[in-house]
């Protein structure tokens, strides 16, 4: 039985689970849910995610929902498959502190800067300055410790591309498609790991699902 | 028998606290190092070596350097899997994917509101900070919707990831300690039978107990 991705193809959490399957080179079923409809918030998706979020997941029986815990799961249980996404051992310690930064560091800065400045304006809201005035310098000040990291290590976690580098590319790659852009490209070690990240043709494939739709 | 792992900052700090609790269910020896917040000792340089963003708990063994208490735990939970208590991060891939979904909602969905609620009810009135009400209201609410998912997810299931405490729930002590104590919103978790149910037994469990009476002594 195939492994099922209940989401959106434009969901930064449901693209972080169709990175990590496109990297394992694993086949899956995308099982598309009408985010405007709002069916994630009706039965039977609430059957899979009682918080009503995307993205939903199915291994066989098992059932799991949050993209961090999904890709977790895909990354371990099919270590053996495509690119090794955590390691074993010692790094793992240091993987997974660079997975905690990403989720409570960077996303929870990337998310409201996001919301301002890419879903708002998709959806005809406007943007509030005094949200983007406040999160605008934090995520500079954590981009500052990434420049920092960047320079002692390749990538985040340890010299290997893992998931605490990709759970950064949907929300970074709305970032890199506003005015933010410029944080970046302003951190040599950070730009060069965003455009070594964001080059991965997994990621070309999880973008092109976008166009497909 | 290798030397006591280090945990850097006050036991009455929620993350700090989230470790300390980990490390008594795995019944691993660790020394508790001070950090001198209120002097802004974790933004000085020395500090910032070992926890780059300027928070606390930084940690320390015999092997490595590491913060961010959720990874600080997975660590001790992995590196420790045969002391204390084995379940409490489990190394069947299943029972553990299932404690990581809840983890992550712990982070993700729980925390958030309860965090900033702690923070306005339980430290800035210490700190002298207006409280904004804005804030709590919001947060109270948002709470309240989380809390109506856990209880009927703790209808049919003893603890969050299954039957066994874990480190899922264990996430969840110390911010919801200061919420029903010191911020008054005791009423929130007993007025919802399973979560009531599943506080009880989670809150009064040996290692909790102990940290809270650490948190008392400082």
């Amino acid at each position: 039985m195939v492994m099922k991705v209940h989401g959106g193809v434009a969901s930064t959490a449901t693209m972080r689970v169709f990175a990590t399957l496109y990297e394992k080179n694993l086949e899956f079923e995308f099982v598309p849910v009408d985010l405007r409809a709002g069916e994630h918030k009706k039965e039977p998706f609430l059957a899979l995610n009682p918080f009503g979020q995307v993205p939903a997941f199915e291994d066989g029986d098992l059932k799991l929902f949050e993209s961090r815990a999904i890709t977790g799961y895909i990354a371990h249980a099919y270590a053996d498959k495509g690119t090794p996404l955590v390691c074993e051992g010692k790094p793992m310690a240091t993987v997974g502190v660079w997975m905690e930064v990403e989720a409570h560091q960077f996303d929870t800065l990337a998310s409201k800067l996001q919301w301002e400045l890419v879903y708002k304006p998709m959806f005809g809201m406007a943007m509030d300055a005094a949200v983007v005035e406040e999160n605008e310098p934090k995520l500079a000040k954590v981009l500052d410790v990434y420049e920092a990291r960047l320079s002692q290590s390749k990538y985040l976690g340890c010299d290997c591309f893992t998931l605490a580098d990709l759970h950064h590319l949907p929300t970074l790659t709305n970032l890199m498609g506003t005015p933010l852009k410029k944080l970046f490209d302003a951190r040599p070690k950070v730009s060069a790991w965003v455009a070594d990240i964001m080059a991965r043709p997994a990621w070309a494939k999880v973008l092109a699902m976008r166009s497909q739709k | 028998m290798a030397a006591p792992v280090k945990v850097y900052g006050p036991p009455l700090s929620t993350a700090v606290s989230r470790v300390l609790a980990c490390l008594l269910e795995k019944d691993v020896e660790f020394q508790l190092v001070p950090v001198n917040m209120a002097n802004g000792e974790h933004k000085k340089p020395e500090y910032l070596k070992i926890q780059p963003f300027g928070q606390v708990p930084a940690f320390q063994d015999e092997s490595i350097a590491i913060f961010e208490s959720r990874a600080i735990c997975r660590y001790i939970c992995e590196k420790h899997a045969d002391k204390g208590n084995k379940n409490l991060y489990s190394t069947n891939p299943l029972v553990k994917a299932s404690i990581e979904q809840w983890l992550e909602a712990e982070g993700q969905t729980y925390n958030p509101p309860s965090s900033a609620l702690v923070f306005q009810l339980a430290f800035a009135p210490r700190m002298n900070i207006k409280q904004d009400e804005e804030s709590i209201k919001l947060n109270d609410q948002k709470l309240s919707k989380v809390l109506d998912i856990y209880d009927q997810r703790l209808e049919s299931s003893r603890f969050l990831a299954g039957d066994e405490f874990t480190l899922a729930d264990l996430s969840h002590l110390p911010n919801t300690h200061y919420l029903v104590t010191v911020g008054n919103r005791g009423e929130a978790f007993s007025s919802r039978k399973n979560v009531d149910r599943w506080w009880n037994e989670i809150s009064s469990r040996d290692s909790w107990k102990k940290v809270v009476e650490m948190q008392k002594s400082k």
